[in-house]
């Protein structure tokens, strides 16, 4: 490949095409953080990611708009974050068991679901779509402001909610709470904090956001549910939790690398050149299992993955 | 003096035991009172009931005179009364000011007002002479330091009775001392101190009254000034017991390891070994005095071959074993009792026969042609315990559900019946009671006689004094200095503990 080729990969156009791969990614990874900043491992935001997507549709389809197809996903990711809750914190089942589990069944519920639903059509069922919103005067700034403003409101909404995770977890009192829970939980017992109750909240709202991040796909990226169609994002996320260690602000920009590594796989597929298509779309993976090895971190929350017992025997 | 607690008529039985019974106790207002007793007497049952954690099956608890039943720990802080345990609970990433808040209200700000906190605790210091920095984050604290931000805390959250677990276990001389210092003063102001302990010093050091209990019945309250360490002692045990060992006169024989300028990284890749040099003959005992987490661990790992050493040489009998695993150091004669019973000594849900084995289980006679003989280990397993007065229902018992002095006594067995040449002992006595100590303690005596060489790894350096015929101190895993046994003295030891070498500590 010739150097102005190479060049040209790196235009405007792929800086804002890194944000749009990106943002879904840092919806369901901020999700993560605050789960497991709270001590509690889901591997299964896949799965609630699908749910996202599938139940966006479905509300979108419904209530025929965009915004109404969101909250429908929403509720649906938080629903399966308590059900998730509910099976590790209250039952104590082991975390990577029932992640795995839940994405198992993810995949194939939303698949099921969408042929009970919709049948097998050439055409899928099309909804209503977010529509880009170009930000007045920001979008304005030469070159950042096509890449970073131009965009729909679920991309801003992505912005807003990596600054606020960040005030949330590391200047309240909740958030002081959750990060005390993930280290060191009988501690926090021991002071009056109720453990449960905030490892609930938490994967409430990871649920959640998980779930925004998959209506995204089908809302925003595109107007219709496909099967399966978050491919793998969920897994990014998890990487990009331990690449950002934990932390709102890093974790966003972990996010922001594997969106260019997508952005770049697509870019090169474009060019037409003779690399086969399938190990382009595996350069994204590739590259998180690198960098995962890499930026290898001992800043885990000291309890993550370890069910808490609220009436342990006392020595 | 009024009455700041009383429980009356305690009774609480766990499965099989009786932990108290019909225990009753009077602490007043603004006194240190010392529960003193041998592990497995009730006392920290006792206080645990106390502070909400358990329930009593029958008693009443009065707190200033008022009948109360306490259901949570938070509810015993709400009623004045706090527990520090003897495991930190502290969330060691955060800084003293985020653990501090971490308790406290919301008053309807949601947000963390650290700058208050902050100022909050350097008003408490001020009071108390509890100085601390607030921003420092907990795991850099120095245990003292850390147990002061638990008295911080308790306080804050307007504690009048602060009850202790054995607050000086991992405290250096003088940093009890500085504890026993704030906890006078706290007691001048009011507060009343309860302290649980099974050490005759400290007790004599700093309580005011003392309740002695043994096999989870009251023996006795009496005024400190009015008794001695004999008759506490033998109140505690119940029987005439030694608190010195009568031994025999040095007899070294050859140096059978040396260490030369040894470095190691501890599990988190910092340097936890600094160029250590040491050697041992047969027949002595030579203590390793520090404060724990000073490289203790690491020395006892590198020696064992479970540590790869960064530089240096161990040299065991004229053999250099550096770079080599565990098994060859093993078959070199030296023997081990870790630190942890539960994670390094024995496989807790094996029986005391398998236990027994688990170093030899591959040689004969316990094994022939890859087979295991079962008759061979069965009788083992019944001649050690007759040997070693291991109380179990047999060699088919799980080490886990035996208490920590037997637990310990299936450690030893397995040990030192191999005959080593060399004996690693860390913390040999860590949490078991008087009579298993002085057991212990006698094993380790016995094998010094014998002609081993000993290594008593321990931060209780009563132990240390009592045991040794030449005491070193670490300090950031470097030796401060050695002295014979005989001439040791505490102050001197103590700041040597605390990083001060031997020539400074000397003046």
């Amino acid at each position: 490949m010739e150097l102005e080729a190479i060049l040209s990969l790196f235009s405007q156009e792929f800086f804002y095409s890194t944000i749009r791969m990106a943002t879904p990614i840092v919806m369901a990874a901020i999700g993560e953080v605050i789960m497991e900043r709270a001590g509690i491992l889901n591997l299964g935001i896949e799965s609630m990611m699908m749910f996202g997507a599938f139940f966006g549709v479905v509300g979108a389809a419904t209530f025929g708009n965009a915004w109404m197809g969101m909250l429908t996903g929403v509720v649906a990711g938080a629903l399966a974050g308590a059900l998730f809750g509910f099976i590790v914190i209250t039952l104590r089942a082991n975390q990577s068991v029932t992640g795995t589990a839940f994405n198992i069944i993810g995949y194939g519920l939303t698949t099921f679901l969408a042929r009970v639903l919709w049948g097998i059509r050439s055409e899928p069922l099309k909804v209503s779509q977010f529509q880009d919103i170009p930000l007045p005067f920001l979008s304005d700034i030469p070159f950042l402001g096509y890449v970073l403003f131009d965009h729909d409101p679920t991309v801003y909404i992505a912005y807003i909610v990596v600054i606020v995770s960040t005030i949330f977890l590391f200047r309240t009192i909740w958030g002081l709470r959750i990060r005390a829970i993930g280290e060191h939980p009988r501690a926090a017992e021991t002071i009056g904090i109720n453990v449960f109750r905030y490892r609930y909240v938490a994967a409430l709202i990871a649920g959640g956001l998980a779930a925004f991040g998959g209506a995204m796909l089908s809302l925003a990226q595109l107007d219709m549910f496909v099967d399966r169609m978050s491919g793998g994002r969920g897994f990014f996320a998890l990487a990009a939790v331990i690449l950002g260690r934990w932390h709102p602000v890093g974790v966003a920009l972990g996010c922001l690398l594997f969106g260019a590594g997508n952005a770049i796989q697509m870019r090169v597929q474009a060019f037409g050149l003779k690399i086969a298509p399938d190990l382009l779309i595996a350069f994204p993976f590739v590259l998180t299992l690198l960098v995962v090895i890499v930026f290898r971190s001992t800043a885990n929350p000291k309890a993550l993955a370890k069910p808490y017992e609220k009436e342990a025997t006392l020595e | 003096m009024p009455s700041a607690v009383r429980m009356e008529n305690i009774t609480k039985r766990f499965p099989g035991v009786l932990d108290n019974d019909h225990v009753t106790v009077d602490i007043a207002r603004g006194e240190i009172h010392a529960l003193l007793g041998e592990n497995g007497a009730g006392k920290t049952t006792l206080m645990n009931i106390l502070y909400g954690l358990y329930h009593p099956d029958a008693g009443n608890i009065f707190v200033n005179d008022r009948p109360v039943t306490i259901s949570s720990p938070l509810d015993a802080i709400s009623k004045g009364v706090g527990m520090i345990h003897q495991h930190f609970m502290l969330i060691p990433v955060f800084t003293v000011a985020e653990n501090i808040a971490l308790g406290e209200e919301m008053q309807g700000n949601p947000f963390v007002d650290l700058e208050l906190t902050r100022k909050r605790i350097l008003d408490l210091s001020k009071a108390t002479g509890l100085h601390i920095d607030p921003d420092a984050r907990v795991e850099q604290l120095s245990v003292g330091d850390q147990q002061r931000v638990e008295i911080i805390k308790a306080l804050l959250r307007g504690v009048n009775v602060l009850i202790m677990d054995e607050p000086t276990s991992v405290l250096t001389p003088q940093e009890a001392d500085e504890l026993f210092v704030v906890l006078r003063k706290l007691a001048e102001e009011g507060k009343t101190i309860i302290f649980i302990t099974h050490k005759l010093r400290e007790v004599m050091a700093i309580s005011d009254r003392i309740t002695i209990l043994r096999g989870g019945k009251v023996v006795n309250t009496v005024n400190t000034r009015e008794v001695d360490r004999d008759s506490l002692a033998n109140m505690m045990v119940g029987r005439k017991i030694f608190l010195n060992f009568d031994r025999k006169a040095l007899n070294v024989g050859n140096q059978v390891l040396e260490l030369k300028n040894v470095s190691a990284l501890n599990d988190r890749g910092l340097p936890a070994l600094k160029e250590v040099s040491l050697a041992m003959r047969a027949g002595e005992i030579l203590g390793v005095a520090g404060v724990d987490g000073n490289g203790q661990s690491e020395l006892a790992d590198v020696i064992m071959g479970l540590r790869p050493v960064t530089h240096g040489d161990i040299i065991v009998k004229g053999r250099s074993v550096v770079h080599k695993d565990a098994s060859y150091v093993i078959k070199q004669g030296i023997s081990a009792i870790p630190f942890s019973r539960h994670e390094e000594g024995l496989v807790l849900t094996f029986s005391v026969k398998d236990n027994l084995i688990l170093k030899e289980f591959y040689n004969p006679p316990f094994s022939d042609k890859g087979l295991l003989d079962f008759k061979v280990i069965q009788d083992n397993a019944q001649r050690m315990i007759k040997e070693y007065d291991i109380r179990t229902t047999g060699p088919d018992a799980k080490v886990g559900n035996m208490s920590g002095g037997n637990q310990q006594k299936v450690v030893l067995a397995r040990e030192i019946s191999r005959k080593p040449d060399i004996l690693i002992a860390c913390q040999p006595t860590h949490g078991l009671d008087i009579g298993a100590t002085e057991y212990v303690r006698q094993q380790l005596l016995n094998q010094r006689d014998s002609g081993i060489s000993v290594m008593l790894i321990s931060t209780e350096l009563e132990e240390i004094l009592s045991l040794s015929d030449r005491i070193i101190v670490m300090y950031e895993g470097q030796i401060m200095g050695e002295v014979p046994a005989e001439q040791a003295d505490l102050q001197e030891i103590g700041k040597m503990m605390l990083g001060v070498r031997l020539e400074a500590a000397k003046v």
